[in-house]
This record gives C-alpha cells, sequence and structure tokens, in this order.
C-alpha cells in the first residue's frame, strides 16, 4: 500500500507545482518585450524538453542495466520511460510548433535540435511498437534494451551531422536577460514535472511488470460450465 | 569466421535471381522519384545524389531483410548458435551485406548518369563515398534484420527501426556525393567522410557487441 501512496504524493505534488507554476507564468510575471504573450509556453515548453532528455537517459541506464544483469524490474523502468520520454518528445514538438509559427512564422524549422528531437520521437516510438510486436517476454526485453542503446548512442551523431549540415542557414537564437519574474515559473514547472514525472515513471513500470507476469503465468485451467 | 562467410557467399552465390530483383527494384524507384519531381532537368540533376542513395536506402531494406531468410525459415539458427559465436554470425553477415550493398551503388552509377545527365565528376571519391556508406547502412541494418525476420510483422519492423538509425550516414553520404557530383569549392569533402566513417567505427563496433543480445535471447 505504502508505494502506492508515495506515488500519489509525488502525484499530487507534481500537479501542484504545476498549477502553482503556470499561474505565475501566465498572469504574474511580465510578457516578453519582443515575443508578448506567446513567449509563456516556455514555462511548459523548457521543463517539457528537460524532463524528456532526464527520462531518454534513464531509459538508456535502464536498458543498460537489463542486459548486465538480466532482472524484470529493469525492463518494466525501462518500458516506462521509454513510453514517457515518447510522450515528452511529442508534447515537445506540438508546443514548438505553436509557438513557432507565430514567433519564426514556420510551423517547423531543420535546426539541429528540432531535428535532433524528432529523430529521437521517431527512434524511440519505433522501439515502443517493436515492444508490442513481440510476444516473448525475454526477446521484447532484451531486443528492445539493444534497440535503445543503439538508439541513444545515435542521439549525438545526428546532433552534430544535422548542425553541420544546416549551417549555411542556422538559426539565430536570441540571447536575453532573464527577468527574475520569469525565472521562478520555470523553475517550480520543473520540479513539477520532475515530481510528476517520478509518479507516472513508478505506475507505469507497475503496469509493465503486472502485464510481464501475466504474459508469463502459465494459463488458467478451464472451467467447467 | 571463414566458414561462415563461405556460406555467406555460398547463399548470395545461389540467390543471384534476387539480386537481379534488388536491381530492378532500385532502377524502379529511381523512376519514380523522377516522376515525382517532375521534368525539369536542371532539378533532377541536383536531386541525383539524393536520388541514388535514397534507392540504396529503399532497395537496402528489402536485401537486409531477404539476408536472414535462410536462417530464420526451419530455426537454422538456434543451430548456428551453437557452433559460432553470436558476433562472428553477425560480422559475416553484415560483411556480406555491405559488399552487396556497395556492388548496388557501383551498378546505379551509370544509370544515375544516364538518367539525370549527371557528370560523375570525381569518380574515386564517389566509389569511396558509396564504399563506406553503405558500410554505415549494412552494419544497423543488418543487426535490425536480425531482430525483425523473428517479430511479428517483420517487413514494417525493420525500416521503422533502421531508416531513423542511419540518418547520420545518410546526410553524410548524400553530402559527400553531392561534392563529389559538381565539384567541391569550400572543400568540405574530407569533413563529410570524417563524420561517415565516425559513424562507421561506432556502430560497426557496437552492433558487434550487442549481437549477442539480439541472437542469443529467445
Amino acid at each position: 500500500m505504502t508505494r502506492q501512496r508515495v506515488a500519489a504524493a509525488f502525484a499530487l505534488v507534481g500537479l501542484g507545482l504545476l498549477s502553482w507554476g503556470s499561474y505565475l507564468g501566465l498572469w504574474v510575471a511580465p510578457p516578453d518585450r519582443y515575443m508578448g504573450d506567446v513567449q509563456r509556453i516556455m514555462y511548459v515548453h523548457v521543463p517539457t524538453a528537460w524532463l524528456a532528455l532526464v527520462v531518454f537517459m534513464l531509459a538508456f541506464v535502464y536498458a543498460l542495466l537489463f542486459l548486465i544483469r538480466r532482472t524484470w524490474r529493469w525492463d518494466a523502468l525501462h518500458e516506462a520511460t521509454l513510453e514517457i520520454g515518447v510522450l515528452y518528445t511529442a508534447l515537445l514538438c506540438i508546443q514548438g510548433a505553436l509557438w513557432g509559427k507565430p514567433t519564426w512564422g514556420v510551423y517547423w524549422a531543420w535546426d539541429p535540435r528540432l531535428t535532433t528531437v524528432a529523430v529521437m520521437l521517431l527512434s524511440f516510438a519505433g522501439i515502443l511498437s517493436l515492444r508490442h510486436f513481440l510476444d516473448d517476454p525475454l526477446r521484447r526485453a532484451s531486443w528492445s534494451a539493444t534497440a535503445t542503446i543503439l538508439a541513444s548512442a545515435n542521439v549525438p551523431v545526428v546532433y552534430y551531422s544535422v548542425r553541420w549540415w544546416n549551417s549555411l542557414h542556422q538559426l539565430q537564437s536570441t540571447p536575453k536577460t532573464v527577468n527574475s519574474a520569469m525565472v521562478e515559473p520555470l523553475r517550480i514547472n520543473a520540479f513539477g514535472l520532475l515530481a510528476l514525472t517520478i509518479a507516472l515513471i513508478m505506475i507505469r513500470s507497475w503496469i509493465a511488470e503486472a502485464r510481464r507476469r501475466r504474459d508469463l503465468a502459465p494459463p488458467l485451467p478451464e472451467i467447467e460450465a | 569466421m571463414m566458414a561462415l562467410l563461405h556460406k555467406e557467399f555460398l547463399l548470395a552465390w545461389r540467390g543471384r535471381a534476387r539480386v537481379a530483383a534488388s536491381l530492378t527494384f532500385a532502377a524502379a524507384t529511381l523512376l519514380m522519384f523522377s516522376f515525382s519531381a517532375g521534368a525539369d532537368g536542371r532539378l533532377l540533376q541536383r536531386l541525383a545524389p539524393g536520388f541514388l542513395w535514397l534507392a540504396i536506402l529503399l532497395a537496402s531494406t528489402l536485401t537486409l531483410q531477404a539476408s536472414f531468410d535462410a536462417e530464420t525459415q526451419d530455426g537454422a539458427l538456434d543451430g548456428l548458435i551453437l557452433s559460432a559465436s553470436a558476433a562472428s554470425i553477425f560480422y559475416a553477415k553484415a560483411l556480406t551485406n555491405w559488399l552487396f550493398l556497395a556492388a548496388l551503388g557501383f551498378v546505379l552509377l551509370p544509370l544515375i548518369a544516364a538518367l539525370f545527365d549527371a557528370q560523375l565528376g570525381a569518380l574515386d571519391r564517389l566509389m569511396s563515398v558509396l564504399l563506406l556508406g553503405t558500410a554505415g547502412l549494412a552494419a544497423p541494418g543488418t543487426l535490425y534484420a536480425a531482430l525483425a525476420g523473428r517479430s511479428r510483422a517483420a517487413g514494417l519492423m525493420l525500416p521503422l527501426l533502421y531508416f531513423p538509425l542511419v540518418i547520420p550516414a545518410l546526410v553524410s553520404s548524400v553530402k559527400a556525393s553531392e561534392l563529389a557530383f559538381f565539384g567541391d569549392p569550400m572543400n568540405q569533402w574530407g569533413g563529410w567522410m570524417s563524420l561517415l566513417l565516425a559513424f562507421c567505427l561506432i556502430f560497426w563496433s557496437l552492433c558487434g557487441a550487442l549481437s549477442t543480445a539480439i541472437l542469443e535471447d529467445g
């Protein structure tokens, strides 16, 4: 019972911090001098980006741990982080497009960071669907862990190759001095999302573990009518 | 290892009908690309290096997939893994696939030159891009083919995992081929080739190390 309570506490703290930070970001913080109110999406966009990276790094670590230790717990955590990472990168792309249209004039640009995130989303979504197409739990665990390690190793290579590929029309990022009224909601939202992410990883890994137990369980005896 | 390579070459030779089929497939994709881009000769010429690599990439999904047919049918892989290490099986397969893809690229070159009126400017450079670029495709492609061949929806699984992974190899191969086709005023060819070489080194070693998990589990 206790671990459920821990997860619930993390989720509540996370949601609370997120609503407080978003309130500050939407109503209290001053609008950006150049971008106006559009800039307020940064209070969710930036934490999403940070947490997406953290979650994929965790997925890499869990995949490695599974291949070394061969314990089902790491596989369950690997599955949880994969799915949450894919969710966050998908959200990240949507938020970025919403911000990009009024600011850059386009929904999408071939910026190295954008492109790398899109490649990450595709790679890890592919691994998620690989897991769906493998019925044997051992195969599913070890093959998807392999794929996660390959995809993670590829992330820096993608970043550098896209940066170089696009070097002629690199988008300039605006250097800005950040007002403390802007930093506070960002920080609160980041911690809120972190707490929520911990809760999500915990809950999702329990689901993964329960499903694996069901897959490995001997078939139930047939009930006679 | 030599015995494994011998087996792979023998398989390739006996399946030479497949070679002809994949070549026809690659040529057909080239035609499709030109139809989708329109009849503007200048534009087609400019796009030729990209089309070359897309044709190789698409054809490679078929040949990579087929390269594990002999092993996945009748569970022959289970027997093979008893007598040879996973890494040696992987490297023998990857080497054969690499040679095959490079050969495919060489055969496509004159076809590209004819279809798109592209000057094969620096032929030695083009040859080395083809060798290195197909090596970049072969290693991750072979590993994922071994995996996809034994999952459900095999034909879907391979490109889904393999395409995002080889993006850096594709970007640098296309860029290096462009510079070989149209000249290299800024002297960037060496840089793209080193990126490609780094990609090959990383994934040839990493895939070999991870092949145990793919070939021995399950």
